[in-house]
């Protein structure tokens, strides 16, 4: 028989007992619903996840130190490759080289420095950092009050909110640490702040001749550079909720400045006074660099490669690659749980068709007596229990994806409840929705295949004279 | 198997043949021998009668040459093919486009209308929609049913359920004709309806026609040949002589006095 004819034929039987094959599909329906609503909080969560540990930057980031600074040489990881008197600097031009790399987005050198601030003639001593515009996106800067810079060389602040808390002279008592953030930002944003710094400057010419000379001992004069202390004012645009303490390298101060501001700054780093053979050189040398990789899979293959340049790396990806391997048990068992309900539907397919089976006997007798093949029978059964799972797996994604909003509303009127921002915890892809359809299709067939066959195998006799 | 060693079968082109045919059911502890060893020879284009008694095996015969059923041994031959060793599927195609039968119940599917219940051999020979529709018209003009297409079969008084039948055996236009007591559930008037167009398909359309009927006097008047079975087995052969004139006359000629 042809196709067309079998669907047509399969549809017309199936209307003939509605009720019986109307609850068969909504049997099925019901479990494709518990698959795609399962298997959809699984993705949902697993790309929340994503989500949050893309923008804390941590999981997408690389720190990139040079060998040669010796503070951390005993550990084990750093023993091998070349010496530290062999390895390159971490200078711009190495930084250049490790932003144009396949898979970095950007590499921004980790500038830091320790200066005091005068707010309102009072001095005050902290940890200033440089921060990329590409920040802006962060979720250290979720919850700020105030904005972001407006350029990247603006003379602009963010503060953090314990050194807000300093300017105002409200020293937060140590363990409670609630103070509102907006209460701080509200006498501070749009004030200015004073900076004082101490800029590093070349003495003389002879700095510029020393770019060009190799490595080590040089005459004394490379090695020499003069300090001069300078101040700049600058506006105060927002003030974060972030712990200074927290492990995102870059955030990890009290006052942020624009990064090509600090930059633009020349401030003397630590690193200067470290490495002296280093110190006269016009091109800027970091102690760390960090570097911001598209997408977290392609993490281990940029820091081989950073290493291959002579470098020391560190990144978070052991702890994406034991999250990645959560989703998946997690995924896995909650397809097992989903697909116990199809499991359960599944039976009623058989039995529904064995009934049909039952009930069309004599029918099933005529079709043989004129003409119709085993083959011809098995498949219009066949064709029955598919259109059932077609429609079926249509319900019921559609009816898992309204469960699944249901999940995901309930879950932000908690959310909004408990004073958090709403999440997506919920999320159904394309992909799901055709497999899941598929799944119930191929379910139902496997479903069909004993009725099928069941009544394929009838002998034309016996089933015209069955009344 | 073929029966009997030595006795060669002679296939007749558009005839059938059983040779020593035996069809045992076993039910409980009883062995029940519907048919018990007929052999038979009927030509191409003829129109027999199978006469008896209920139980005489006169269904369970036609049955084995229509392909519904295998007979337990020995042959039955149509159209030069030994039923008994055909494949499952090859009996199905012996049973689309050899065979047409009409049954004593009718055996309308009933959720279909007339239409569909005589296109549905061609569905299964996978014949193209508009082809089907208009064939299927056609047929059931030939029964004087193109006033009830779209009627189901719960909605047709007997007789046009039993044309409507006619009309689904005769849209693959078998050579042979079955019918299993075609009138037992029509009254007299009806049921000569249903016998004149049974004639017509033998006499204009040629087709060998086998009638199971326990009405005796049914048989005379339509029949050329009455066969009598009894107990499953073949007590008597003999020709009508009513009726064997015109079929000697081949032509088709006219039927006075019936």
């Amino acid at each position: 028989m042809k196709v067309y004819d079998l669907a047509e034929l399969a549809i017309r039987n199936l209307r003939e007992s509605v009720l019986r094959n109307t609850l068969t599909t909504v049997g099925i329906s019901v479990g494709v619903a518990s698959l795609v609503a399962m298997l959809s909080l699984g993705i949902g969560l697993q790309q929340m996840a994503t989500r949050r540990l893309v923008k804390s930057g941590l999981f997408d980031t690389i720190v990139v130190t040079s060998r040669r600074d010796l503070r951390n040489f005993n550990r084990d990881e750093e023993q091998n490759g070349p010496a530290p008197a062999e390895s390159p600097a971490l200078d711009e031009p190495s930084r250049q080289k490790i932003e144009q790399l396949a898979n970095v987005t950007e590499a921004f050198p980790d500038l830091r420095f320790i200066t005091s601030f005068t707010y309102e003639t009072k001095p005050h001593l902290t940890m200033v950092a440089g921060i990329p515009a590409s920040y802006r996106t962060n979720d250290a800067f979720e919850g700020m009050q105030g904005t972001f810079f407006s350029s990247d060389n603006s003379d602009e602040a963010i503060l953090q909110k314990t050194f807000a808390a300093e300017l105002l002279g409200k020293t937060a008592k140590p363990g409670s640490d609630d103070v509102a953030v907006a209460e701080l930002a509200k006498p501070l944003l749009g004030k200015e702040l004073t900076m004082r710094y101490a800029e590093r400057m070349p003495s003389g010419e002879s700095a510029a001749r020393e770019e060009s000379t190799s490595q080590g001992n040089a005459t004394p004069d490379t090695t020499s550079y003069s300090i001069a202390s300078r101040e700049r004012k600058l506006r105060i645009v927002g003030v974060t909720d972030l712990d200074p303490d927290s492990m995102r390298g870059p955030v990890r101060a009290r006052v942020l400045l624009p990064l090509k501001l600090v930059q633009s700054l020349h401030v003397v780093q630590p690193t200067a006074l470290r490495d002296t053979t280093q110190a006269g050189s016009k091109v800027p040398t970091y102690s760390t660099v960090t570097v911001r990789v598209k997408d977290p899979g392609k993490i281990q293959q940029v820091e081989d490669t950073v290493r291959k340049m002579g470098f020391n790396t560190f990144s978070m990806l052991d702890a994406t690659r034991s999250l990645r391997r959560f989703f998946a048990i997690l995924d896995l068992f909650l397809g097992i749980f989903g697909s116990l309900a199809l499991a359960v539907a599944s039976i009623g397919i058989v039995n529904t068709l064995v009934m049909a089976i039952l009930e069309r006997r004599r029918e099933i007798g005529i079709m043989k007596a004129i003409g119709a093949s085993d083959a011809d029978v098995k498949k219009l059964f066949f064709a029955e229990a598919g259109v059932m799972g077609a429609f079926g797996g249509a319900l019921g994604v559609a009816l898992g994806w309204m469960i699944g909003r249901l999940i995901n509303i309930g879950t932000n009127i908690y959310l909004k409840r408990q004073d958090l921002a709403p999440e997506q915890i919920w999320f159904v892809p394309w992909w799901l929705v055709g497999s899941a359809i598929v799944f119930a299709i191929v379910v139902s067939l496997m479903s069909g295949l004993y009725p099928a066959a069941r009544a394929a195998r009838l002998e034309p006799v016996q089933a015209l004279r069955y009344e | 198997m073929i029966a009997t060693p030595g006795t060669k079968l002679q296939v007749t082109a558009a005839g059938i043949q059983t040779e020593n045919v035996c069809r045992h059911y076993v039910m409980g502890q009883n062995l029940i021998r519907a048919v018990d060893g007929i052999s038979v020879r009927m030509l191409g284009g003829e129109f027999v009668a199978l006469l008896g008694t209920s139980g005489s095996g006169k269904s369970s015969l036609l049955n084995l040459i229509a392909g519904l059923d295998r007979p337990t041994s020995g042959a039955v031959v149509v159209e030069g093919r030994n039923l008994a060793k055909l494949s499952r599927a090859e009996l199905a195609k012996h049973r689309l486009y050899t065979v047409g039968m009409v049954f004593q119940s009718f055996n309308l599917i009933p959720n279909m209308t007339v239409l569909e219940n005589v296109e549905l051999p061609l569905r299964f020979a996978e014949v193209e929609r508009a082809r089907r529709d208009s064939l299927a018209r056609e047929v059931l003009d030939r029964v004087g049913l193109s006033n009830r297409l779209q009627h189901r079969p719960s909605e047709l008084s007997g007789g046009e359920q039993q044309r409507t039948a006619l009309a689904r055996a005769l849209i693959n236009r078998p050579k042979l004709l079955l019918a299993d007591e075609p009138t037992g559930n029509l009254d007299s008037r009806t049921g000569t309806e249903i016998m004149n167009l049974i004639r017509e398909c033998n006499e204009d359309l040629r087709m060998t026609v086998v009638m199971v009927t326990h009405e005796r006097a049914l048989a005379e008047q339509y029949a050329q040949r009455l066969v009598f079975l009894a107990d499953g087995k073949l007590v008597n052969d003999q020709p009508n002589d009513q009726n064997l004139t015109s079929t000697t006359a081949q032509g088709g000629g006219s039927r006075e006095g019936v």
